[in-house]
């Protein structure tokens, strides 16, 4: 029996003239991994932002745990974990301390504190560099910092934005390992990315994402088939129903976008 | 099946007195954070020290041997050390907005902002550890001024009241500095407003000069201006026979309500800093 844990009616959000996302809908079950794709400026991150409460929808509604995320955004913000597109522990903390200011933040019992800390750190294989500082931790550690630190609290839904982007392949492979462990002991992930392959492999369900729609939702064989080509990849799945081919598709629009995934890979070496 | 903590944000809705223990618990948090931080690296407060040193020895020792500055019954440099505390403060806390939009770029700000912390304990605990930072520029001017001759009072109520005055004109300051990010947003624009409003502030003031010797339209500034109050109610806490000129409850009014207010147009503005 699968159950409905996040739940999207219509959802737009418009900036001046500008819509940013256009009146999506869709639901996640308890335990998918969902995946959203699409190209930069498709509306992946804003759609995040709405759904995490950071934005205001401008019209339709959404509601996680049947809590609706405009009205109980303070109950909202319990029951969900975040892990933003860039690397943004703190780097002047050790990773030990991040995770203590997050569990004190959570409201997580002090007498518990210490076991959580560790089990997540544990869990994301970084129980040997938690006394050391963030800044000296790798990007692929970071962002294992930042998912332990995001699932202290054991949310219900977990929205990774863009985990992977900036990581070498090595790393890559590490996070993806972690994320699926977390969705193996029943966390639902909902996650951004633009590697197709990855959402192929990761993905029980996936939204592709164009201009502020949603142009296809199904699982990725399901898409495969939609298109005809049970053997294509998501890239030409992508294509078909957006006419368009991914790397063309920076518009202007962008550049703070494009100019922070450039200063997070700097700041990685 | 829904995780622990939704329990108490149901019981801070029936119960105020519950909610309040959770805004003052989660105002210490971010403090502490704040204040770990410091303890890894706290270099930045050594180097700050620099700028008050060089006002007390250079200015104020001159300005000491001119006279051209009515000062009362009170030496030049007895009334410029609160005024060059003060001032130290505000630099402090200034531009202290800026970590915003560096944490904004870095994403933590959307971390912060997606926990269940209330928006005003996030900036209510900003100011607290920019306090903290202004509490070590007090003591190392009061070791300076010590050094160079300054009557200092040491009686502990006022020690007490220093450090009050310290702490809520760092908060007030470093909020306002907070307000500033929040509308600028970039780095760029918030260094030149920075610059621009540090000046003014510092000198319409009674910090280093009296109020009396200022033409009228300046005085009106320095009146409106909550550095002033800072600088009296520090002048009658600080030194033997300073006096305060609009009485020390006034000034702590005007210091905490100032405060308040600041505080929520910054709790208000905060999270718009990621949208």
């Amino acid at each position: 029996m699968t159950k409905k844990i996040l739940e999207v009616k219509n959802l737009t959000k418009k900036f001046g003239n500008f819509t940013a996302v256009n009146s999506i809908s869709f639901n996640v079950d308890k335990s998918e991994i969902f995946g959203v794709v699409g190209p930069n400026g498709a509306g992946k991150t804003t759609t995040i932002k709405m759904l995490t409460t950071l934005l205001p929808p401008t019209s339709g509604e959404a509601s996680i745990g049947n809590y609706d995320i405009v009205r109980d955004a303070s109950t909202v913000r319990r029951i969900i974990g975040y892990v933003p597109q860039l690397l943004s522990a703190d780097g002047n903390l050790t990773g030990y301390e991040n995770l203590l200011m997050f569990a004190k933040l959570y409201d997580i019992p002090s007498k518990e504190r210490e076991k959580r800390i560790w089990d997540s750190l544990h869990l994301m294989g970084l129980s040997d560099s938690a006394g050391n500082m963030v800044k000296s931790y790798s990007g692929g550690m970071i962002r294992r910092l930042e998912i332990a630190q995001s699932v202290l609290h054991r949310p219900l839904v977990l929205f990774l934005d863009e985990p992977t982007v900036g990581l070498d392949p090595i790393a890559r492979d590490a996070v993806w390992k972690h994320v699926e462990t977390l969705a193996a002991n029943g966390t639902t992930v909902l996650m951004t990315t633009h590697y197709m392959e990855e959402a192929d492999t990761m993905c029980s369900r996936i939204a592709i994402m164009h201009k502020g729609n949603i142009a296809a939702i199904g699982s990725p064989k399901e898409l495969k088939l939609s298109i005809g080509n049970q053997d294509a990849s998501l890239d030409k799945v992508f294509e078909h129903y957006a006419g368009d081919k991914l790397e063309e598709n920076e518009s202007g629009r962008n550049f703070a976008e494009v100019s922070r995934t450039r200063r997070n890979a700097k700041r990685l070496g | 099946m829904l995780n622990d903590s939704v329990d108490i944000i149901k019981l801070a809705r029936i119960n105020p007195v519950i909610a309040v223990l959770n805004f003052i618990k989660k105002t210490f948090v971010i403090a502490e954070l704040e204040v770990r931080k410091l303890k890894h690296d706290p270099t930045e407060l050594l180097t700050r020290a620099a700028q008050p040193a060089l006002w007390m020895l250079v200015f104020g020792e001159v300005f000491t041997k001119v006279r051209a500055i009515p000062t009362g019954s009170l030496s030049y440099l007895d009334f410029m050390a609160p005024g060059i505390l003060a001032q130290s403060v505000l630099f402090v806390a200034i531009f202290y907005g800026i970590s915003i939009i560096w944490e904004r770029d870095l994403g933590i700000v959307h971390k912060f902002l997606v926990s269940p912390t209330p928006r005003a304990a996030l900036v209510l605990g900003k100011a607290l550890s920019a306090g903290v930072r202004a509490i070590s520029q007090a003591i190392i001017i009061y070791l300076l001024s010590m050094l160079l001759g300054v009557q200092l009072s040491w009686n502990p109520l006022s020690l007490i009241g220093i450090i009050f005055i310290v702490i809520i004109s760092a908060a007030l300051f470093s909020t306002f500095s907070l307000i500033i990010a929040c509308i600028v947003k970039t780095r760029e624009r918030f260094m030149g407003i920075g610059q621009v409003i540090t000046m003014p502030l510092f000198f319409a003031s009674n910090a280093i000069y009296p109020i009396s010797i200022m033409p009228h339209w300046l005085k009106v500034l320095a009146h409106i201006n909550p550095l002033t109050y800072q600088v009296d109610a520090l002048r009658t806490f600080m030194i033997i026979g300073g006096q305060s000129q609009y009485g020390l409850t006034f000034d702590f009014a005007a210091l905490i309500i100032a405060m308040i207010i600041l505080s929520l147009i910054a709790a208000k503005l905060y999270p718009s800093v990621v949208r």
